[in-house]
């Protein structure tokens, strides 16, 4: 916006923000003293706030209690932005379906009459209409799975339902984020990083694990803490570390005799912890097989002692091929093996 | 995996709200902050910058030892430290050998530096050193008026550059109404020379000059200083693109209750309160009085209407 004075220089004047600039006026020769210079500025400065200041208040106004009330033009001088321009948000899916489907949205009453009760109830939340927690009894059907609760059934299905909203939600949320155009109060966290294995997400200490940790701090003094100075309110401390306990290796009585009890029980336990390898399954077998042929060998020999030589040399082969003949014998060995 | 956040406090997303981008911006609020080492001219400066720009304005008191704005890698905390105020002008002072009084003057876009102005602070005035009548004085927030004089302005980049972010750093909130008797001070800024420029702060007297525009008369309130040009890094071009973006179309704002007919002009529709006629106090007809007052009270009543009526009659 440009205007005449009288100077017939034209001043740039830009009302939305109050400004005037003097782009022609320079000093022809810089004023010596400081207090001229200054003096020549204020008066170019009030030349150019009279130059706003008559447009300003030739604008039309509106009286107010407090004076009067100009409305201003937009500011001409362009400034840059402070934060981006608001992007529009992406259409959900379910908004690209309902579209592309000619789907609208139709207004629906908050309340709802309820024909059980005879009163009007709220379509959602607390209080419902047709709120599936307020019938009592489900009517059995023939495709009903025996062992299953039809209750629980519904709770559950209600529950799938609600995480799958959820679910889709977040899909949406996402797709918004990638363009950049998240509502201002929602913020996607992750909650994990997303390559794992790499490094656990750092734990946090519990009250109780600093509890223990601050009462072994408190005792590993020389003294165990016995002669530190507390602090006024100070509790005693939780949990104090287990010291070693060293007994004397000189045998005696009493306090002695301690340290062989000691380690004795620790070898009892060792012995009994591996005491079922000590059973050599094995060759207790072969010890078992071995004595009970001993033991049919005598018996034989004490029932015929003409046939003992041949019997000693192959004894196998011949039972096996005089299965019929030597009824007795043979059942013997049967059993035996 | 991702979770959705949102706060849980109704204040937290207020202000949330505020910080989002809007179509259409009102202001820029102001970082004030020092580096390392600062002299006690620049204290004086940065502290009556920021009482200049009261209400508008964060300080910073401390050290701050990684801010080097010009430097790359220098701007992070800088940075930081926007997002976190939601400042997005920020006046940076460091004094070194090298760059005696030094203040850096930034803008930032969407938290990240946009452009930088380094100038020296030369002849520094304070507001105290300053005698003038207390009732001129101007008040905390209102809108000045702003002056740049010199030829310097148009012609050096360095200065033309300096300009921009001067009024940007001064002028404070965009309105659209200004009530005209809260005018009352100014800025003006002189070229001096290609690098030099004087900037003065000014109270306003009214005079009556006999028209509907009163004579301005300036009055020197300080603070008032020489700023020397040193460094100046202006925005690459993508950037100053993106930024001067303004919304084209601003959405209407749907009026309530106010429609408009081509025959019957605006039609607005006003809607009455019931008549809460069952909480109506009525005479006599107390139920909180006993049942034998009550009954003598009617009672009473009414043989004074009968007695009326008998003086009527007689």
């Amino acid at each position: 916006m440009e205007m005449e004075t009288e100077t017939q220089k034209p001043f740039q004047v830009d009302m939305g923000n109050l400004l005037a600039f003097n782009p022609f006026h320079n000093f022809p020769s810089l004023p010596t003293s400081r207090d001229e210079l200054v003096k020549e500025c204020i008066q170019e400065g009030t030349k150019l706030v009279q130059a706003i200041a008559d447009s300003i208040f030739n604008l039309p106004s509106t009286e107010d209690a407090d004076g009067p009330l100009v409305k201003l033009p937009t500011p001409t001088t362009k400034l840059p932005r402070e934060k981006h321009l608001p992007k529009p948000k992406p259409p959900t899916k379910w908004e690209e379906f309902a579209k592309k489907k000619g789907i609208k949205k139709r207004k629906k009453d908050k309340v709802v009459w309820d024909e059980q009760t005879g009163t009007w109830k709220r379509r959602f939340g607390y209080d419902r209409v047709n709120d599936d927690k307020d019938i009592p009894i489900i009517e059995a059907k023939m495709t009903d799975e025996p062992g299953v609760d039809p209750f629980a059934k519904r709770q559950d299905d209600k529950k799938k339902r609600v995480e799958k909203q959820e679910k889709n939600r977040l899909q949406n949320l996402k797709q918004a984020a990638k363009i950049g155009a998240l509502p201002s109060h929602v913020q996607l966290a992750a909650t994990a990083l997303p390559i794992t294995g790499t490094q656990a997400p750092p734990k946090k200490v519990t009250k109780d694990e600093l509890g223990n940790v601050a009462g072994m701090a408190a005792t590993s003094t020389a003294s165990g803490g016995k002669f530190d100075r507390k602090l006024p309110g100070e509790k005693p401390a939780k949990k104090q570390g287990k010291h070693r306990k060293f007994l004397p290796v000189v045998e005696g009585s009493g306090i002695g005799s301690r340290e062989k009890e000691q380690t004795e029980n620790v070898l009892n336990k060792l012995i009994s912890k591996h005491s079922h390898e000590i059973l050599n399954v094995d060759k207790a077998v072969t010890m078992y097989n071995v004595k009970k042929e001993k033991k049919a060998r005598n018996k034989r020999n004490q029932e015929g002692k003409s046939s003992s030589a041949t019997n000693k040399l192959k004894p196998k082969k011949q039972l096996h091929k005089k299965n019929g003949k030597k009824g007795p014998g043979s059942s013997k060995k049967g059993k035996a093996k | 995996m991702m979770k959705i956040k949102t706060p849980k406090k109704g204040r937290v997303k207020r202000e949330l709200d505020k910080r989002a981008p809007k179509l259409v911006e009102t202001g820029k609020k102001t970082l004030i902050l020092q580096g390392t080492k600062t002299s006690g001219t620049l204290n004086c400066v940065l502290s009556e910058i920021y009482h200049l720009k009261k209400g508008g304005a964060v300080r910073f008191t401390r050290k701050n030892d990684n801010i080097r704005p010009f430097e790359s890698g220098g701007e992070t905390s800088l940075e930081f430290f926007s997002l976190k105020t939601d400042c997005s002008i920020f006046v940076y002072g460091s004094h070194s050998k090298k760059r005696p009084n030094n203040l850096v003057i930034g803008r930032m876009y969407d938290h990240h530096v946009y452009d930088l102005v380094e100038v020296g602070v030369e002849n520094f005035k304070s507001i105290e050193s300053f005698t003038y009548d207390k009732k001129i004085a101007p008040r905390v927030g209102s809108k000045p008026f702003i002056a740049f004089i010199g030829e310097g302005f148009e012609n050096v980049d360095e200065l033309k550059h300096l300009k921009e972010v001067l009024l940007d750093l001064l002028r404070g909130e965009v309105v659209e109404n200004i009530n005209l008797a809260g005018l009352d001070h100014a800025y003006v800024c002189t070229a001096i020379s290609s690098n030099k420029v004087y900037l003065t702060h000014c109270a306003l007297r009214l005079k009556k000059s006999g028209t509907v525009v009163p004579r301005m008369e300036l009055v020197e309130v300080g603070p008032s200083m020489d700023l020397v040009v040193r460094r100046h890094r202006l925005p690459n071009e993508g950037l100053r693109k993106e930024a001067m973006k303004t919304a084209k179309d601003q959405p209407k704002k749907k009026v309530k209750n106010v429609s408009s007919d081509a025959i019957q002009g605006t039609i607005g529709k006003i809607y009455i309160p019931d008549q809460k006629v069952g909480e109506m106090a009525l005479p006599n007809k107390a139920k909180g009085v006993k049942r034998e007052r009550r009954e003598a009270k009617n009672k009473e009543a009414n043989e004074h209407a009968s007695k009326k009526q008998k003086e009527e009659s007689e």
